[in-house]
């Protein structure tokens, strides 16, 4: 469904990205891990339009769409969860979810049926409607984490890129947000690019996982066999320090 | 005895007619200070780019008219609304023309640069209808009504009420519509709102345009009460500079107070004290609320909820 072709991406003079390539299939579960800096972040960027690739392509459901803005990315049913939520804080719950249906609006789509996917997002987490009336900005980091999400969902996109959505929350939080993106890929049969720093949970989410290094791209294969490398046991997991000290 | 006390009495109440009269006419000017200031501040949270220029759309917005209505022979309902769309013309130019193409776009080259466009327009003002200052005639006669012993002109209830009507309408556009919404979205956080499809350069358009739709909104209902020039532009647009200072640069009612405050201060301080000093004033308030208190006179309930 999704492809990168040997993506290069500059700031500046920073090479951040080189010739990345990696696919997503349909209804996939997909994860990147990496240290911070190692590029993950930019990888979502790179396909969501806001900061375009230098090199390569991306193609999204057969079709180039590297050079395309961010809006217009939305549109092809592309949508981005960012770093740290970002919501609109001072706006109410109810408006930061009508905001991510903004292009569906513009689009002079039936409000019934974005009515309808709202919701949805109210089914899926039970507490956004709890607070619908409440500012974003006053909520917990799981709440916000929950209406970064949902907002995303208003879009009604075939793939859903997310980033970082543990920092910061508890495991228990944690849980009940990755339960949720499960039940998303089951039922919406949404597609999921998931980039953590959080392996470990991520690894037992995904089906596949990429595993990224300043820019590069050094491992790759299905969750149970990243689990099982011990490079990446080493350096994500932290297993194999506590085995020695365990001996 | 007794006609000392009469004058005594009869001072005191001059004292309150005339503080009343001071009132009124201080609440119509704060009124088209307010128009300004929430002009401002429109530009402000969507951009961070203090408008110098926006004094200039109330100009547009006096000249225009009168240029309708006595070069076109328009009538007046046609050519309010005429002037409007010029001078909204114009304030999508001048975002198009002189914000957009700016490589370096620094805080301080979009002020220098709206500065420049400011001066610009007003030579062209002036080149195109000359020195001389205009009147345009009140929208409904200035037979004066008196209320409590104070007169004010229709043209006052004219400001007032148009005031109020805009100041609802923007509430709404800002509150309930989607478009509104989307704009608002763009000042709190400029990332997000791209992630979510909302075209940032155009929100920073519309809100020039809206910002030059208010201003010369209000520079058309002021002009039969204080007449029009090229040049009215500055101090009606540094007074509204003022009055969006005082609110703390939010475009809610905390800039419409602030522009009732400033006007009524005015309009007391040059009524009761000389009114040589009727800019003055309004300068020392705006100094004083920036050593005082640069988060505007109600700032602190806003920082509080961002």
């Amino acid at each position: 469904m999704l492809r990168l072709k040997n993506i290069n991406t500059y700031y500046g003079k920073v090479h951040a990205l080189k010739n990345v390539s990696l696919h997503l299939g349909e209804g996939e579960i997909v994860t990147l891990i990496g240290a911070n800096g190692a590029g993950k972040t930019t990888i979502l960027n790179t396909i969501s339009g806001v900061t375009p690739a230098g090199g390569g392509e991306v193609l999204f459901r057969k079709e180039p769409v590297t050079t395309l803005t961010p809006d217009r990315i939305v549109k092809y049913g592309i949508s981005q969860v960012p770093e740290g939520r970002q919501v609109f804080k001072p706006l109410s719950v109810e408006d930061n979810l009508e905001l991510g249906a903004y292009l569906r609006y513009r689009s002079r789509e039936d409000r019934s049926a974005i009515r309808r996917d709202m919701a949805q997002v109210f089914t899926l987490f039970p507490r956004l409607e709890e607070r619908r009336r409440q500012l974003a900005g006053t909520m917990s980091g799981g709440e916000q984490q929950m209406l970064a999400i949902g907002r995303a969902l208003m879009a009604n996109p075939k793939l859903l890129l997310l980033d970082e959505p543990s920092m910061g929350l508890a495991p228990l939080v944690v849980q009940e947000i990755f339960r949720v993106l499960e039940r998303l890929r089951r039922e919406n049969g949404v597609t999921v690019l998931l980039v953590e720093q959080n392996a470990k949970a991520a690894l037992k989410l995904a089906d596949r996982g990429y595993v990224l290094e300043t820019g590069k791209i050094i491992l790759e294969g299905p969750s149970e066999e990243l689990r099982e490398n011990a490079e990446v046991k080493r350096a994500y997991l932290g297993k194999d320090k506590k085995e020695i000290w365990e001996r | 005895m007794k006609v000392r006390e009469f004058l005594c009495k009869k001072r005191k109440t001059m004292q309150f007619e005339q503080i009343l009269q001071y009132t009124f006419s201080g609440l119509s000017t704060g009124a088209i200070y307010a128009l300004i200031g929430i002009g401002f501040s429109i530009i402000f949270t969507a951009t961070g780019i203090i408008n110098f220029a926006q004094g200039e759309f109330v100009m547009l917005g006096g000249m225009l008219t009168l240029f309708f209505l006595e070069v076109l022979k328009l009538p007046l309902w046609a050519a309010i609304p005429s002037a409007v769309a010029v001078s909204a013309l114009a304030g999508l130019l001048f975002e198009r023309l002189a914000i957009r193409p700016l490589r370096q776009p620094t805080p301080l080259n979009l002020v220098i640069v709206t500065i420049a466009g400011s001066i610009l327009i007003r030579g062209l003002a002036m080149l195109l209808w000359g020195k001389d200052t205009h009147a345009i005639p009140p929208f409904t006669g200035d037979e004066p009504i008196s209320i409590a012993g104070a007169t004010i002109l229709p043209q006052h209830i004219w400001i007032l009420a148009i005031t109020l009507l805009i100041i609802a309408v923007n509430k709404f556009f800002f509150y309930h519509t989607i478009s509104g919404k989307a704009m608002r979205a763009c000042s709190y956080n400029r990332r997000a709102a791209g992630l979510v499809g909302i075209d940032v350069h155009r929100m920073v358009l519309f809100s020039f345009v809206i910002s030059s739709v208010l201003g010369s909104l209000a520079g058309i209902i002021v002009a039969p009460l204080t007449m029009t020039a090229y040049d009215v532009g500055i101090m009606l647009g540094l007074k509204g500079f003022c009055a969006a200072i005082i609110g703390g640069m939010s475009s809610g009612m905390a800039t419409v107070v602030g522009g009732l405050i400033l006007g009524v201060l005015e309009s007391l301080g040059a009524g009761l004290i000389s009114s040589g000093y009727k800019d003055a004033i309004a300068f020392i308030i705006l100094l004083l609320i920036l050593f005082i208190r640069p988060q505007g006179l109600f700032g602190k309930a806003e920082s509080e909820r961002v």
